[in-house]
């Protein structure tokens, strides 16, 4: 469903992203590990066309989402996406955030918006929070929000930075059950985490990039137990004690 | 946007990057003939428009006359600098006294409350009246009480005017940004051991100020140009000289070198502010 080919992005003289070539098929669950700097998020901001690439192509759905001449807005309508900061909009209720997308982009009623906005909250457990603003949310309760404001516009590709990197380990765990919760729905999601038990039980595929470059991916097994690359025995021994 | 990939890294651009790079290239072309096709016959109608008014000669010559611009110019020139002296003074005042009503009205102190209750009224009565009418009330008015120890000067009057009108909009400017800065930066400032006044002094305000950068700027602008109001109770500041100037010679080429004067003067202001804005984006959000 998703196909990067040969990606390249450079800041200045700086190569964030080297080549880079990775399918995805629907309902897959890709977690990107790497160190801070080895290109993560870069590879999830060109996903979501945030950044204008250098080289190669990507491909959704049988569409080239590469192609200058795309209508951005529309691309990235299919495309949801969830950063580590929540960035949920502060001037707006719990419920108006969720509501905000289908009702202004995918043109849906107020009713039918706040309809779908309340099951989703329901789900997971924050309809009691509709009416209440983000500033008086936890962290944990503000990235649950910010999940299900991505999911509601029903996206076919779900991206995730690094979501719980500025959560406390207490709160981490209620957002990963959220992300389990869409995995089990059959949503489409390429993660960036620094989470590794959760890359490894949740996952389909885990791919390890180091300075922009693919070094290996493979199934949470292999990656874990078998790394073949040293620079990925290094990266895992670094984060998982032996 | 271009491709930013580094020259000489051993790097070949795809076929297909290089058909986008001509695309992205064409567009925005395309984009800049657009913008200068559209500003040049803008621009061009208005011009034939106005050059083509029935009434445009006798415009011409009695507001853009170059002879009387030159020679209005010089009594301009010197009234002008009234009108300098003028704002720069007005200006350090009102900072002063809009930062105090400013605070006063921000302390949460029941001690201050007769303060709090004066500044509140103090900022409810003078941005709503009228400047012009402060000017004239204080102008006619404050010589008319004959009491000793107040100003005479047409100087000092039209300073107390314009400070008492402009103070009440900066104070106001002022604490709207005072109460924007989150209510977590004066737990921190307090955290560190600081009192309400440091950290209100080191901590907040300066964010607060940032913030209001450019309206309060804004205000400094509007100032200057109601210098020229202070015309009305005798001043002769470069609105007046020019009023003087078509008096005599019935040209009113004077009035547009007036406007001049004051339009070099707010422009610098303005890019000032502008760089302003940049600079603490760039500093606080990394853009």
């Amino acid at each position: 469903m998703l196909r990067i080919n040969g990606l390249t992005k450079a800041f200045g003289d700086n190569v964030v992203l080297d080549g880079i070539d990775l399918e995805v098929a629907r309902g897959e669950v890709v977690c990107l590990i790497g160190a801070s700097g080895s290109g993560k998020s870069t590879l999830l901001r060109c996903l979501d066309l945030l950044e204008v690439t250098d080289d190669g192509d990507i491909w959704l759905d049988g569409r080239e989402l590469t192609d200058p001449a795309i209508d951005l807005d529309r691309a990235r309508r299919d495309i949801g996406i969830v950063f580590q900061a929540y960035n949920l909009f502060p001037h707006l209720s719990v419920l108006d955030n969720v509501t905000i997308g289908p009702r202004r982009v995918l043109k849906e009623s107020k009713a039918d918006a706040e309809r779908r906005a309340h099951a989703l909250l329901d789900r997971i457990g924050l309809n009691g929070k509709a009416t209440a603003y983000p500033d008086a949310l936890s962290g944990g309760q503000q990235q649950r929000v910010a999940l299900i404001r991505a999911v509601a516009m029903q996206p076919k590709l779900l991206l995730l930075d690094e979501v719980t990197a500025a959560l406390d380990p207490m709160l981490v765990g209620e957002v990963l059950d959220v992300v389990r919760d869409l995995k089990n729905e059959g949503h489409t999601i390429v993660m960036a985490t620094h989470e590794m038990a959760f890359a490894r039980e949740c996952a389909d595929r885990v791919v390890f990039l180091s300075g922009g470059v693919l070094i290996e991916e493979g199934t949470p097994e292999r990656i874990f137990t078998a790394p073949q690359d040293s620079r990925t025995r290094e990266f895992l021994a670094r984060y998982l004690p032996a | 946007m271009t491709s930013s990939l580094p020259p000489g890294a051993g790097r070949t651009l795809s076929a297909r990057q290089l058909e986008r790079n001509a695309y992205r290239l064409r567009r925005s072309r395309r984009r800049a003939t657009i913008a200068a096709v559209s500003t040049v016959v803008v621009l061009g109608l208005m011009l034939v428009v106005v050059v083509n008014a029935p009434g445009w000669e006798r415009v011409r010559t009695t507001y853009f006359d170059w002879r009387h611009a030159r020679e209005s110019f010089p009594a301009i020139l010197d009234a002008f600098w009234l009108n300098i002296r003028l704002f720069l003074t007005i200006e350090v005042i009102v900072l002063a006294l809009a930062l105090l009503v400013a605070v006063v009205r921000v302390i949460p102190s029941p001690a201050l409350t007769p303060l709090k209750i004066l500044a509140a009224l103090y900022t409810d009565i003078f941005r709503g009246i009228p400047t012009l009418l402060v000017v004239l009330l204080v102008g006619f008015g404050v010589p008319a009480l004959n009491l000793g120890g107040l100003p005479t000067s047409l100087f000092w009057l039209g300073v107390i005017a314009l400070t008492l009108s402009y103070g009440a909009y900066v104070a106001e400017v002022l604490r709207a940004g005072l109460v924007s800065i989150h209510p977590t930066q004066w737990a921190s400032g307090r955290a560190l051991g600081m009192s309400y006044g440091q950290t209100l002094r080191h901590i907040v305000l300066p964010q607060a100020v940032r913030r209001v950068a450019p309206p309060l700027i804004n205000d400094f602008v509007s100032l200057q140009k109601d210098t020229a109001l202070l015309s009305t109770i005798g001043l002769v500041e470069a609105l007046r000289a020019a009023q003087v100037y078509s008096a005599s010679t019935f040209n009113f080429t004077s009035l547009c070198v007036a406007a001049l004067f004051f339009i070099v003067v707010t422009i610098p202001l303005a890019r000032f502010t502008d760089w302003l804005t940049i600079r603490s984006l760039r500093r606080e959000n990394g853009i």
